[in-house]
């Protein structure tokens, strides 16, 4: 368990960090979410040691750490840009921490077969740094980091700096990694797919400030405030609220749109609107359009809903949202 | 690049296993080029395959030029003194080069230049970490006047140490005709080697690398001696070399305050001088050829050291 109170960090005159409390349960895989400048590589520096912070303190598994130096919290770092030693070959890499801690040699050539094995990097022991690719050199990190058995898993951006393919495989990986390991771990991202598809916590922070912590499923459906709700997923205005487009239904008879959203509480109502533009998106359609007020937003249906309605541009259309739809009172001084 | 390199990944393609995702050898672009700093060696720079078929390219004529121009500057001279130094023969060359003053001078002056060597390593290491590092006032100043001792006239800079530490010395401290004197005259005008080739190097230096030790466990010396100095030590080598074969052929910083005693305080350049003005040109010309030598191995040292270090962290191409 981590535990950071009242977190403050200014850097010049600019706030990073803005009285941030949050807890993250030991075993959780948790994800701050934000964007860039919201903080959130601060925090986890700060949970690291490797920033000091101007107030607040922090906690691990109830030893308040605030006062010491990265060298005694117990953590595991890994960085964006691998951060890898280039003079030592793997082995030696991932051996670093062990040997600092003069443990016996054939203790340390056990673990790091082990974790080498793990991150699937056996029989690349003699190689150097240079010699593996992006990938590659990010799980050496992790096993390096790993191999001190810390308490507690910092991982910042630590696939920001791969290409798409390998970015996706490589967090799959991590959250099988983590389902064998267990070890507390927060990761930093700004990328709200990677957090939705590793993180069983998720914490959206913005300006300094934590917006919303919870579990993926809470976090999309039930979003605190349009920041979080724009930040997890793309979002339609409708009627001056905020939806996410693929809970729109489009309608060609105004009288049942009006029958069915009566049953919707909090309901944007019917909004009345010309179709734009209908771009086929492979399993779903998006349709741009434009309503009355002269509000644009999309709507994403099915296919087999756009083919029933036979949608062509120019056309008039009803839109409502649907029952389970999230629906957020639009603030716009929070507009993004 | 080479065919060599293209052969090794397609090893490591087959040899990693496919159910482990990014594992396949994928060959990304590595996006932090300022972490390579650590293998500039100062003096070195990658060699580049000649390629006349691209913009830029030399042409025969630059090369004729390059040619002449060292043949005329550096290579002529140096025959003209190697033919002196033996012009009767090699028992000429033997026995002068094995005279007791000028072994003694030799000596001297390779034994006062590696202390010299050494000292520069650690200090001017010191005083670039901390020109980089550091924040303090005034210090721009002190970047600049790094370089001063370097650009004096070393005739000034001996008459500057021997009025501190000469027979009249304001502080008490004489080192007048000493090997201390030497040493001192010596790190004076070999200050700016080490650290001008240290500080790009620290300056490109990634500190994450330095974050990620400590969040291992490591101390700060522990991940200095561990992980900093590993990539500033072409660097340090670099420099310390630069200053080594500098300080074997200082004349002008050392005349006045080292005294000029045989045996004691005479370099070998003062020897050369002083068999000169006796009419020795055979003396003067093997020494110098020593000195030559030392000098020539010292750079052919660097540069191995540098190009090994060099391929070690290149070997991905």
């Amino acid at each position: 368990m981590i535990t950071v109170t009242a977190a403050r960090k200014h850097y010049g005159s600019f706030l990073a960090l803005d009285d941030v409390d949050i807890d993250i349960p030991s075993g959780s895989l948790t994800a701050l979410l934000g964007p860039s400048g919201s903080g959130k590589s601060t925090l986890l520096r700060a949970i690291a040691g490797l920033e000091g912070l101007d107030g607040g303190t922090v906690t691990i598994d109830g030893r308040d750490v605030t006062a010491e130096p990265p060298q005694r919290r117990g953590i595991g770092f890994v960085f964006q840009h691998y951060a890898a030693f280039k003079h030592m070959t793997v082995r030696d890499n991932v051996a670093f921490g062990l040997t600092i801690r003069k443990r016996p040699k054939a203790e340390i050539a056990k673990k790091v077969d082990d974790l080498l094995e793990i991150v699937g990097l056996d029989g690349f022991q003699h190689r150097y740094p240079a010699q593996l690719s992006g990938g590659q050199r990010q799980r050496m990190a992790l096993a390096r980091a790993l191999a001190v058995d810390p308490q507690v898993l910092l991982l910042d951006e630590p696939f920001g700096a791969l290409d798409a393919k390998v970015r996706t495989d490589l967090r799959q990986w991590l959250r099988r990694l983590h389902d064998e390991v267990h070890v507390t771990t927060v990761l930093v991202t700004h990328d709200q797919e990677e957090a939705l598809d590793v993180a069983d916590r998720i914490a959206v922070l913005n300006h300094g400030r934590i917006e919303q912590v919870g579990d993926p499923v809470t976090l999309y459906e039930r979003p605190a405030n349009d920041f979080v709700m724009g930040f997890l997923g793309s979002v339609a205005s409708l009627g001056g609220q905020l939806v996410r487009p693929h809970d729109i239904v489009l309608e060609r008879d105004h009288a049942a749109a009006l029958a069915l959203d009566a049953k919707v509480a909090d309901s944007p109502g019917v909004i009345t609107a010309t179709v734009e533009r209908v771009v086929p998106l492979g399993f779903e359609v998006r349709v741009d359009l434009r309503a009355d007020s002269g509000e644009r937003f999309a709507a994403q249906i099915t296919r087999r809903d756009a083919a029933e309605l036979g949608l062509r541009e120019g056309e008039t259309i009803h839109a409502r949202a649907t029952s389970r739809s999230t629906v957020v009172d639009h603030d716009p001084a929070l507009a993004i | 690049m080479t065919s060599n390199a293209i052969d090794s990944r397609g090893a490591e393609q087959s040899a990693s296993p496919l159910s482990r995702p990014g594992s396949g050898g994928r060959d990304e672009p590595r996006p932090d080029g300022a972490g390579d700093g650590g293998r500039s060696g100062g003096s070195t720079t990658p060699a580049t395959k000649p390629n006349r078929a691209r913009v830029g390219a030399v042409r025969p004529l630059g090369i004729g030029v390059v040619t002449l121009w060292l043949s005329v500057i550096v290579l002529l001279p140096l025959a003209a003194l190697t033919a002196a130094a033996f012009s009767e023969g090699w028992a000429g060359f033997w026995e002068a080069i094995t005279a007791p003053a000028a072994i003694a001078a030799l000596w001297v002056t390779v034994l006062v230049s590696a202390i010299v060597a050494v000292i520069n390593a650690v200090t001017g290491t010191l005083i670039a970490w901390v020109l980089v590092r550091d924040d303090f006032r005034g210090k721009r100043f002190v970047n600049a006047i790094i370089d001063l001792p370097f650009a004096l006239p070393t005739i000034v800079a001996s008459i500057v140490l021997l009025s501190l530490y000469g027979p009249n010395s304001p502080i008490d401290v004489q080192l007048n005709a000493t090997r201390w004197g030497l040493i001192v005259a010596l790190l004076f005008v070999t200050l700016p080697f080490v650290v001008r080739s240290v500080q790009p190097v620290l300056i490109e230096a990634d500190r994450e690398v330095e974050e990620a030790a400590a969040s291992l466990g490591a101390s700060s010396w522990t991940t200095f001696r561990r992980v900093v100095l590993p990539t500033l030590a072409p660097a340090i080598l670099s420099g310390t070399g630069l200053a080594f074969a500098r300080a074997i052929g200082e004349y002008g910083s050392v005349v006045l305050i080292g005294g000029n005693i045989p045996r004691e305080t005479q370099v070998a350049s003062q020897y050369i001088q002083q068999q000169i003005e006796i009419d020795r040109p055979v003396n003067a010309a093997a020494v110098s050829v020593a000195l030559l030598a030392i000098a020539f191995a010292t750079l052919l040292l660097l540069r191995v050291v540098a190009s090994r270090t060099q391929r070690r962290e290149e070997r991905d191409a």
